[in-house]
């Protein structure tokens, strides 16, 4: 049973082989990004960064993991045990999920270079994505702990206030490619990146993609001057390590999704094979502007993020829609 | 440096008089603005809603050390607030009346630990006043010098743990690569970077080292110029201004009725300060302003401190200018031990050096408050001496302490998150506050 048309069928060990090399592909650059995070977030500051483990510190990551699988999952008696461990899977599995859809690269050799090719591809990245939510707001009520109900009950509201935005400032581009797939969405901007004409889009999703990464300037749900980590306070070893793989993945998904509707996608110059390496390279980028903020601005405060998501980024996406949509029924 | 009064000296006005805007001594740090935001609160509760209290500290990220708040949520906004100190409470005033004169230095120098200088001046102004000691004026200068340097050392910490609390995470970088500056000048002059034990009764322990004007030179020149880059990444931050303006505001009245002030009553429009008010040091020779804010809010309040790190490398650099030539500690040798070569050839300095390491000096019975300008607001010491060579009671009025009374006033009402700004602002330092 299909549950959406797909726009191209393979055999199924292909499917199989794809999933896990994408699965393995991204989860080998999440140490990459924290490690590179906390690089570039010592060269802001005027330090060095992590530079002990390995050659430069580039093995940071793995002693990470290694210090964070070796720690206790220690559970406070207060928390609802089965939900509690559920949350951060949660978020990992939603996280995993979206990454299906980015597509690494057009059909090369009878094999197309993404999870899937689904004709309802926005759909899917929301559908999917917003379970993290789940995951967050069960984490902060599972723990049983004040600072962790705060924190979640923030991130609610949040998640909700941007998802909407962010929904709508790819609506734009969506209706100038005239489909949902991603992929066709990606071959429409053979001729102009979509940055050029949805620049207003590229922003609002941007703006968007910082609060639904729960990254600063909003990351008003783990706020550790207020609420110490937030929804994550209570949690411990690799538990607690999963929140942080979650955060990078979705980083990694929001970044990829802006390059794949606003900046051209895998496109960009030399052989087909290639084309991967374009794609990681467009979201690097971006991501390095997510870190790059993160060094220089303070938080927002909580109802300074509720007026901006509700008073300025939904009038704003929402009047770039309709100019869109004027515009591209008159032209 | 005119000593008859006509350079800047005519700030003080410690409650009455309106402060001039047309004043020149008050570097006014920001234009009178009408655009206040105070939070719209609804602070009638209804039966049914739901109340959180939420225990802030003792360890928590944003305290500032031990502090630990009892905080009654409704939602996020604050309903009501209680600070509950004495967890680093180590008994340091009891402890001094143990210890002769001399070795009470280091306790008292310990409590604001990010105002060391201010904390020796305190105390050993204080006994020089009841033994009737003058110090010589290269003594003044280099304890004004000191004083100034830690006033910014102060500053700098306080504006990074107080951006870092705001989010702004690079802040605290860029300070503590300030701080460690004046932490390499302390260590040349006194030999130690943080609690120095440099000021004696008498005036200072050792002569400032060869090269060190310079170095103190090369740092006046550079910090300007490292100021302005943290208004320009503040200062200009639309994020940063929403946070701070308009939040926490206590009128001045209020403000002079809980006791508090430093630069929390100066921000609010008030230019009480007491190296202008009162005469100590070399203070009256200085030419600087105090800066005075005119809303009283968390921005005027960062506003004032970043003004008073740039006055006070203007002292600093006065300081060095003006540095005169002559002993740097008093040449009693019932109170100063005598220098290390005398002790060979003469027997007089020996017997001196004897009575002063085993039984110290003795004070003459009285009891005397003596007051300064820390970074934090008027810092008091308050001795009695009871004619023995220890003191019968040191007591200290910490500004942080006084301050932190204002807190509740600042914050009930506002977000969680203007809490944390409102003790970012309010720069409390438990060290000082628990003793």
């Amino acid at each position: 049973m299909l549950l959406a048309e797909v726009g191209f069928a393979e055999a199924t060990w292909v499917l199989i082989v794809k999933s896990v090399l994408i699965f393995l592909l991204v989860f080998m650059i999440v140490p990459v990004l924290t490690v590179t995070e906390r690089k570039l977030i010592g060269r802001f500051q005027n330090r060095h960064g992590p530079n002990r483990v390995g050659p430069v510190g580039l093995l940071q990551p793995l002693a990470d993991i290694v210090k964070l699988a070796g720690k206790e999952m220690f559970r406070p008696t207060g928390a609802v045990p089965l939900l509690f461990a559920i949350a951060p899977a949660l978020i990992i599995f939603s996280g995993i999920l979206t990454l299906a859809i980015i597509p690494f690269g057009n059909v090369v050799d009878g094999v197309g270079l993404y999870g899937i090719d689904v004709s309802i591809g926005v759909l899917y990245f929301f559908a999917f994505g917003s379970l993290s939510f789940y995951g967050l707001l069960l984490a902060g009520w599972s723990s049983g702990s004040k600072y962790s109900f705060l924190g979640s009950m923030r991130s609610a509201a949040q998640l909700i206030s941007y998802e909407i935005s962010m929904g709508l400032a790819l609506l734009g581009a969506v209706m100038m490619a005239g489909s949902l797939s991603l992929t066709a969405i990606v071959e429409a901007q053979d001729e102009v990146w979509y940055i050029v004409p949805q620049i207003v889009g590229f922003l609002i999703f941007m703006l968007a993609g910082f609060a639904e990464t729960n990254r600063a300037p909003f990351d008003l749900p783990e706020a550790d001057a207020e609420l110490v980590q937030g929804y994550q306070t209570e949690y411990g070893g690799m538990r607690f390590g999963s929140f942080l793989l979650a955060e990078y993945l979705e980083m990694f998904v929001v970044c990829a999704i802006a390059t794949t509707f606003f900046l051209g996608g895998w496109t960009g110059p030399g052989p087909d094979w290639l084309s991967p390496v374009w794609l990681i390279l467009k979201t690097l980028a971006l991501i390095f502007v997510f870190i790059w903020v993160r060094a220089t601005l303070p938080r927002l405060r909580y109802d300074q993020l509720m007026s901006l998501g509700w008073k300025i980024l939904l009038p704003l996406a929402t009047l770039n829609v309709l100019v869109t949509a004027i515009l591209v029924t008159v032209l | 440096m005119t000593p008859d009064g006509t350079l800047n000296r005519a700030a003080p006005t410690q409650s009455g008089v309106q402060p001039e805007i047309e004043d020149p001594s008050l570097g006014l740090v920001r234009q009178a603005e009408t655009e206040v935001r105070p939070p719209d609160v609804d602070l009638d509760l209804e039966p049914e809603q739901e109340l959180l209290t939420i225990n802030m500290g003792p360890h928590h990220p944003a305290t500032h050390g031990v502090l630990r708040l009892i905080v009654t949520l409704q939602g996020e906004q604050v309903i009501d607030l209680k600070p509950v100190i004495g967890y680093v409470h180590t008994g340091i005033e009891k402890s001094c009346e143990q210890h002769s004169y001399w070795k009470v230095i280091p306790f008292v120098e310990r409590m604001d630990y990010l105002g060391y200088f201010f904390n020796m001046e305190a105390y050993c102004g204080c006994v020089e006043s009841l033994l009737a000691l003058e110090i010589p004026p290269r003594a003044k200068w280099l304890r004004t010098l000191h004083m100034e340097l830690n006033r910014i050392h102060s500053h700098l910490v306080w504006l990074g743990t107080s951006a870092l609390d705001l989010g702004a995470i690079s802040m605290f970088w860029y300070c503590f690569r300030e701080r460690d500056r004046i932490l390499d000048l302390f260590e040349m002059s006194a030999g130690q970077r943080m609690h120095t034990r440099y000021f004696q009764v008498g005036g200072v322990f050792e002569d400032i080292p060869v090269g060190f004007e310079q170095k103190v030179k090369e740092f006046c020149a550079e910090m300007p110029d490292r100021i302005s880059q943290y208004e320009a990444l503040l200062d200009q931050n639309e994020i940063f201004l929403r946070r701070t303006k308009g939040i926490g505001i206590v009128p001045r009245e209020r403000l002079l009725e809980l006791g508090v002030t430093g630069p929390l009553l100066r921000a609010a429009g008030e230019p009480w300060d007491l190296r202008k008010a009162t005469d100590y040091l070399a203070y009256p020779e200085l030419d600087f302003n105090i800066p005075v804010g005119t809303v009283g809010d968390g921005y005027d309040r960062y506003r004032c401190r970043v003004a008073e790190m740039r006055e006070s490398v203007r002292m600093i650099e006065q300081c060095i200018d003006g540095l005169p030539e002559g002993p740097w500690i008093a040449d009693d040798r019932k109170i100063v031990l005598p220098p290390r070569d005398e002790l060979s050839t003469s027997m007089e300095a020996l017997i001196h050096h004897f009575k002063l390491v085993t039984e110290g000096f003795r004070v003459p019975p009285g009891e005397l408050y003596h007051s300064i300008e820390g970074p934090r607001g008027e810092l008091g010491c308050f001795i009695v001496a009871d004619g023995s060579a220890k003191p019968g009671r040191v007591h200290f009025r910490d500004s942080s302490f006084v301050n932190l009374q204002a807190f509740r006033e600042m914050s009930v009402g506002g977000y969680v998150a203007d809490l944390i700004q409102n003790l970012a602002m309010l720069d409390p330092i438990l060290g000082g506050i628990d003793r």
